[in-house]
């Protein structure tokens, strides 16, 4: 799939998610369940802050001694008999996957939930190759069955879809004939996949957390699908981003805590699966061969920068869980597998800007979304530093933009060219402050888009400065 | 108490005089003395926000300069002081002007911020008899940290009725050049704001940032809603009637 999804401009696929009234009613009514539930989780820990705070030391400490962190957990892994592959982009990455496949003769394969391989477009490449790949998460097989319709977010990816809208998917596709009932197309689903589960030669899992010190890695579901995406199939591929590593199981402890309350607003998920290499003597299950694929795909680029904490993210979502706009236009509007306002500071780092140039600017910078992120990635912030990029070194800003902000920074530099405006502006406002008799704005420009939706203050003319000198002069005592 | 009023651009181009004039009178009636720096313009923060951070410097310095000789900087907006507070960040790599910054972010308050951390004043003796409720906006809670305040000042003015904004966390939509440059997308956010303002029932909408209020004002008054918008400095002046 890779980061971009859909090839239609912003404000067209915004226009379509604001017009989707399902969807934004879906978005919501889970933002609603989703934030309630992590305040209250939250309030159960006490002292929140202090949580966020040493979740974030624990998050940059590993960034800034990455290169160690990872070479501790390569070695673990191998010494246990598993592989370790550093794939520098998608493709590699990909080749080194479908080379594995390959060479077990592998037809069917097994996926629990990961971001990153929808990031490189895994699936497509294997599927290249003619191998039958279904995702086991209940909301990405919804997807998967409906002509791989993209997530729209990233804990939960089916959350624009509507139970009526699952079922007529599962009947068109798999002849399911029961009613739109959650827990009837739950048990359907379930049917259908444990078959897939038992004929898969080879299971794909994302990656939570690895664990340096021990070689492990760990996975977070309520569904259970991981565990079994593990230990039935004889060959586990783990595909991970280079920075989802931890220290030790100390740091995985606090990290998971703060991930599954941030995320689902539990203490804990059903599943926390922790696994390390491949199964020994005496072992009933897990697999015989074990890879790792640790994927930088332009995250290196990343380390060092100012973006530098945009690569703690544990993927809860909550900040998508919180976001005004993300609210009322829906994932799709991204344009990205990474929506929301992690999306909105990831995509252009991961893909470039000239795809998302549009995304920095799609935030009111009203940074609810740095307030909720538990391991406090400062979000509205490194909006803001993507939009001073874009003016500074890319040259997509249009000539009415710059001229428009040289002209601000002379008045608002110089008090002469300020009173100019100051006593020019009441009559002009007056004049352009209602709408046209067509409900249309008057004025041009950034004028007529304000003043298209909505009215101005009347100004009255009799300007603060006026009424200051004129007392100071005695005049209104 | 010396107090150098910063009016922010909106109060002194856009709005009429009463948020000024108010400001003005509620210090003085807590025994402030007033003064008025004419060379003042804007914080900046349109350019900040919109990555112009050169630009925003040049601005930036302007205000430093003019209010070099302020004991205490008020203003009644919360954005704004943000910005102010956000100048030493901007002149990070030049220490002279980043240390002239901070000390204008260090004595730069939003109004009822002032009134009730620097003046400890939680009433005002102002009063009005209204239904009102209050939208929290986004930089003054969570970049200035100015919560409780303007709740505290609010709950002593006689005469209130006193409704809580559902989800009064969101914001209203307006984000400075948001407001312009993505307009279909901040046109549904300031719709959601209006309905849940109708839910309350309430005449009057108070705010403590005119940038919000403009937004939300201006949305109400092209809908044709009956609901008056006010500024906190508006209310804490009113004496009855
Ligand atoms: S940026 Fe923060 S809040 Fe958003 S998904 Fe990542 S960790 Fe969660």
């Amino acid at each position: 799939m890779g980061v971009r999804i859909g090839s239609e401009k912003f404000f067209d696929r915004v226009d379509k998610g604001i017009n989707n009234e399902f969807m934004r009613k879906a978005v919501v009514e889970a933002q609603t369940r989703l934030e309630g539930r992590k305040t209250k989780t939250q309030e159960e820990m006490g002292n929140w802050e202090d949580w966020r705070d040493l979740s974030e030391e624990i998050r940059q400490h590993t960034l800034d001694n990455l290169d160690f962190y990872l070479e501790q957990f390569a070695e673990n892994v191998a010494e246990q008999g598993g592989h370790v592959f550093f794939a520098e982009s998608a493709e590699e990455a990909n080749d080194y996957i479908t080379n594995v496949v390959k060479k077990k003769n592998a037809k069917n394969i097994i996926k629990s939930k990961s971001m990153v391989t929808e990031e490189i477009g895994m699936n497509e490449a294997l599927e290249e190759t003619g191998c039958n790949v279904v995702e086991s998460d209940l909301g990405e097989w919804i997807l998967q069955l409906d002509d791989h319709d993209p997530p729209s977010h990233i804990v939960v990816p089916a959350l624009h879809k509507n139970k009526e809208q699952i079922r007529e998917t599962f009947h068109e596709k798999r002849q399911y004939s029961n009613s739109s009932d959650p827990n009837e197309l739950a048990l359907f689903a379930r049917e259908q996949l444990r078959k897939d589960f038992l004929s898969a030669e080879v299971g794909i899992t994302g990656c939570n957390f690895a664990v340096a010190e021990s070689g492990s890695v760990s996975l977070v579901t309520n569904e259970g699908n991981a565990r079994l995406a593990t230990t039935l199939p004889e060959t586990q591929i783990t595909v991970m981003g280079m920075e989802r590593i931890v220290p030790t199981w100390k740091e995985l402890d606090i990290l998971v805590s703060m991930l599954c309350r941030s995320a689902v607003g539990q203490k804990l998920t059903s599943y926390i699966t922790g696994l390390t290499a491949v199964k020994e003597d005496g072992d009933v299950d897990g697999p015989e061969e074990f890879h790792v694929v640790i994927v930088d795909n332009g995250r290196s680029k990343i380390l060092g920068t100012k973006y530098q904490s945009a690569l703690q993210c544990i993927r809860c979502a909550a900040c998508i869980n919180v976001c005004p706009v993300y609210r009322h236009v829906g994932g799709h509007s991204y344009g990205s597998i990474y929506p929301g306002p992690i999306g909105a500071v990831l995509t252009p780092l991961l893909d470039g800007y000239e795809d998302h140039k549009e995304l920095p600017y799609a935030s009111s910078l009203c940074a609810a979304c740095t307030e909720a992120c538990p391991v406090k990635i400062p979000l509205h912030e490194l909006l803001v530093e993507h939009r001073k990029d874009i003016v500074e070194k890319t040259g997509k800003i249009g000539f009415a933009e710059k001229m428009a902000m040289k002209g601000y920074a002379k008045a608002a530099s110089n008090p002469n060219l300020y009173k100019m405006g100051t006593n020019m502006a009441p009559s002009y406002i007056k004049s352009i402050a209602k709408s046209e008799e067509d409900g249309k704005g008057k004025g041009v420009g950034p004028v007529k888009l304000w003043t298209n939706i909505r009215d101005l203050p009347e100004s009255d003319g009799n300007s603060f400065r006026k009424w200051f000198e004129n007392r100071s002069k005695g005049g209104d005592q | 108490m010396k107090v150098s009023l910063f009016l922010t651009c909106l109060a002194d181009v856009v709005y009429p005089a009463s948020v000024g004039q108010s400001t003005v009178e509620v210090l003085e009636r807590l025994g402030c003395e007033v003064d008025f720096p004419k060379k003042q313009t804007c914080c900046g923060q349109p350019a900040f926000n919109s990555g112009f951070h050169r630009e925003s410097k040049e601005v930036a310095q302007h205000m430093i300069k003019t209010f070099e000789h302020a004991e205490y900087v008020v203003s009644p907006s919360g954005s704004c002081v943000s910005m102010l507070k956000e100048y030493p960040h901007l002149f990070a790599d030049d220490p002279d002007w980043a240390d002239r910054a901070s000390q204008l972010a260090d004595k730069s308050y939003e109004l009822t911020q002032f009134i009730v951390e620097v003046l400890k004043v939680e009433d005002v003796g102002a009063e009005l008899e209204a239904n009102v409720t209050y939208h929290t906006s986004c930089h003054m809670t969570r970049l200035l940290g100015v919560r409780d305040a303007p709740m505290k000042l609010l709950a002593n003015v006689k005469g209130l009725k006193f409704t809580e904004l559902p989800n009064k966390q969101q914001c209203c939509g307006f984000g400075g050049t948001f407001s312009v440059k993505m307009v279909p997308i901040s046109e549904q956010m300031v719709n959601e704001k209006v309905e849940h303002i109708e839910e309350t029932n309430a005449d009057v909408l108070i705010g403590a940032d005119l940038g919000c209020l403009m937004n939300i004002g201006g949305r109400i008054e092209r809908q044709g809603k009956p609901v008056k918008v006010m500024h906190i400095a508006e209310v804490l002046n009113s004496q009855g009637s």
